[in-house]
């Protein structure tokens, strides 16, 4: 019984069904185990996680120039800025909206990099439904292909204070 | 009432009217642990009730037909209720579960009263001064008080308190085994419950040492003691040392109140000694790397680094979770075999104490542990999956089925025997105690479908408005996302009804109840008496047949293989990132 002190000689190999079954999840157990970095190798979904650090002051000089040098138009009254195919694109998340409106094709491959200028934030792409964590003082470096084209809403996953729930943003893809 | 314990063959350390047998088991009750498990327990259910209520308001609001709060109160209660939910309650539940293993199982008197008294007074303050400063405002941080966020001071000194009394209280239970082994209360090795207990505390130990390292400096900084916020990166990384590392105690603690209740409601045994205890050091060496689950899409953080991480290179504590998930219900087909349930593949589920409260929460808890709560764990926290995952409702939808429908339910269904058995006090309305189990458990289950269907639509976790009222371009989500959010709604409000009725009758059997001290406790159905009584011989259970459990785990293994591919297959339509 579990709540009495176990007989002398308690200490043996598991026999039957039990051994079975210990059999059966420790193999998938280990398919578990090897199917991620067997996607890591020959998946196309695989974040590296690319980082540096970088100061508010430095990360909004850069959105500046990149709003600067590649907008292309206007939506909602926040500046369109298309990246152009390979470059990289800056997206600040700040308190509670993310700028600016990002513009891509489909197809080719960009360097997004996204940061914060106060505190935690959440870059949630729908309704895709892709979701990544934005830090303060990190320059968060995801290279991405987008595989649809449409307007895609980026809202935020990561609670920001009591205006958390009308942080969206936006990307294009044609 | 030294004589109490001479039935035993080998006598305590309890000193004179330090001890009672108890009345149904005939087990040595230290009196002094016996006290401080009714106030861990009493105090625990307190703060489950605030937790509950916090709860119905929020999953009232969350539904969009109803949206009942206001964005202020909505995140303040939040905040409220993961914390009294995920700390007091089942912390201060848990000590007692501690007291109890290490006391009562091992025929010895608690280390320390003084030492009690420390850690029951600083686990209160702590928790009061938490919930006080949440109530005050300037406190909206949610559990995790992710960094540069930033509360009011005594919200993270409470949190300390509390970190530091609880860890007082696990250092008295590991004194109160040693003196149990010093003074030879008992032969050979330690119970099973007891070793899971142990295993718990040893997790728990490591756990409420990644709190300090987190919440020392980020109490010092919120006091202007230090002058830069902690990094946001490194809180994250410690701080989920703290968050995840607590529920793998709950996960441990869990597992032994199972064997306990196996024990209590059909008598079970088990199987293989060997392999149970060789689980719980499976959970010891590997379960904390679940810690980096919360930071797979994090940044400055390397994708060696988070596969080695989520799995260990073997996902050794999911198969330490798997072991358990046949060892529980095989030893209780096999001890329902013996008592003739013999019929068929499931004539021994189909006749199992159903409407033992203590038996009916324990096996919902199962369940719904294993199928709810483990397989979208394990899916949830595969690297590339978790993109699709990451702070969205799947998340909370996960460890809704846990925590809540696992650990809760588990907790629970002990306490239709630690009121009795400890509070000697008997339940009122035992109809309704019958019925407890199956509202709370059903509902809770209902409630983490929504959730974790709402989350796979997109849907975020600690989120106001759906409508993103106010927000700078329009934005919503796929009115299946709604319906999931009413499916969400209507199981949290079934769950909150079986909280509420489970509050009610302990409060009212625990302080109103009649006495029944010098009696057994009437059993909650006609097999556990004798299962009990019989129970002292420690002799092994030879037959190893136990087709039914091995169809459970078959289907078991069935569903977890297809949620688990369906992910991969899902993931593969999102962009491509690297």
């Amino acid at each position: 019984m579990s709540i009495y002190n176990p007989p002398a000689g308690w200490f043996k190999a598991p026999a039957g069904a039990e051994r079975l079954w210990v059999g059966l999840a420790l193999g998938w157990c280990i398919i578990m185990s090897l199917a991620m970095p067997y996607w890591h190798f020959y998946g196309k979904q695989n974040p590296t996680g690319e980082a540096y650090r970088v100061s508010v002051a430095d990360f909004g000089t850069r959105v500046r120039e990149f709003v600067d040098a590649s907008t292309v138009g206007e939506d909602s009254g926040v500046p369109v800025v298309e990246i152009p195919p390979g470059g990289d694109g800056y997206l600040m998340a700040r308190m509670w909206a993310f700028y600016p409106v990002i513009k891509m094709k489909k197809g080719q491959t960009y360097r997004l990099h996204i940061s914060s200028a106060d505190l935690q934030h959440g870059f949630s792409l729908q309704p895709l439904n892709m979701n990544f964590q934005v830090l303060p003082g990190y320059d968060h470096v995801l290279t991405i292909t987008p595989t649809s084209t449409g307007i895609f809403p980026i809202i935020c996953n990561e609670f920001c204070g009591i205006g958390h729930h009308t942080m969206t943003g936006r990307i294009i893809v044609e | 009432m030294a004589s109490a314990v001479e039935g035993l063959p080998i006598s305590g350390n309890h000193a004179a009217n330090e001890v009672r047998s108890c009345d149904t088991t005939s087990l040595p009750v230290c009196l002094a642990a016996q006290q401080f498990i009714r106030m861990h327990a009493v105090v625990a259910v307190v703060f489950l009730l605030i937790g509950g209520i916090a709860a119905i308001l929020l999953a009232l609001t969350r539904w969009p037909a109803v949206h009942l709060l206001d964005a202020q109160w909505y995140y303040r209660l939040l905040t409220l209720h993961g914390l009294n939910m995920l700390i007091f309650w089942i912390l201060n539940f848990e000590i007692a579960v501690l007291y109890f293993a290490g006391t009562v199982l091992l025929n010895t008197r608690l280390a320390s009263k003084k030492t009690a008294w420390a850690a029951f007074l600083l686990m209160v303050i702590g928790a009061i001064m938490v919930d006080v400063t949440i109530f005050r405002g300037k406190s909206d941080v949610l559990m995790t008080s992710y960094v540069p966020l930033q509360a009011a001071p005594p919200f993270y000194l409470g949190i300390i308190l509390l970190a530091v009394g609880t860890l007082i209280g696990v250092i008295n239970f590991f004194a109160t085994v040693y003196i149990a082994k010093r003074d030879r209360t008992y032969e050979g090795s330690v119970p099973l419950v007891v070793f899971g207990a142990i295993a718990a505390a040893i997790i728990a130990v490591v756990t409420l040492l990644h709190g300090a390292v987190v919440m020392i400096p980020t109490f010092l900084w919120s006091a202007g003691i230090l002058s830069t916020a902690p990094d946001p990166a490194w809180y994250r990384i410690t701080w989920w040392g703290l968050g995840h590392m607590s529920q793998q105690v709950n996960v441990c603690a869990m597992v032994s109140v199972w064997y306990l209740l196996g024990t209590l409601t059909v008598g079970s045994k088990p199987l293989n000694q060997a392999v149970c205890r060789g689980a719980f050091v499976l959970y010891i060496l590997f379960i904390n790397l679940a810690s980096a689950h919360h930071i797979l899409v994090d940044p400055a953080v390397g994708p060696a680094w988070k596969i080695w991480n989520t799995s260990y290179a073997m996902y050794l504590a999911v198969l330490a979770s798997m072991i358990h998930g046949f060892t529980v219900p095989a030893s209780i087909e096999v001890a329902m075999r013996k008592k003739g349930f013999n019929r068929g593949l499931f004539g021994w589920l189909a006749g199992a104490p159903w409407s033992n409260p203590g038996f009916s929460g324990f096996f919902l808890s199962l369940v719904i542990f294993g199928f709810g709560g483990g397989i979208t764990g394990v899916v949830l926290g595969t690297q590339q999956i978790n993109i699709m995952a990451h702070n969205t409702l799947r998340i909370p939808g996960h460890f809704h089925v846990t925590v809540v429908g696992g650990t809760t339910l588990a907790f629970m269904a002990l306490t239709y025997y630690v009121v009795p058995l400890i509070f000697q006090r008997d339940f009122y309305a035992k109809t309704l105690c019958r019925i407890q189990p199956f509202i709370f458990g059903g509902g809770i289950t209902l409630f983490a479908l929504g959730m974790s269907f709402a989350g796979s639509y997109g849907v975020p976790r600690r989120h106001w408005d759906v409508e993103f009222t106010g927000g700078q371009f329009a934005t919503g989500f796929d009115p299946g996302a709604h319906v999931m959010l009413g499916v969400m709604g209507i199981g949290g409000t079934i769950a909150f009804v079986g909280l509420l009725l489970y509050c009610l009758l302990v409060v009212a059997a625990v302080f109103f109840g009649r006495k029944i001290a010098g009696e057994p406790m009437e059993a909650w159905n006609e097999e556990p008496r004798s299962a009990i009584e019989g129970g002292v011989s420690g002799e092994e259970v030879d037959d190893h047949r136990t087709p039914g459990t091995l169809v459970l785990v078959t289907v078991f293994l069935s569903a977890f293989a297809v949620y688990y591919f369906a992910n991969w297959m899902w993931l593969a339509d999102v962009w491509e990132v690297r």
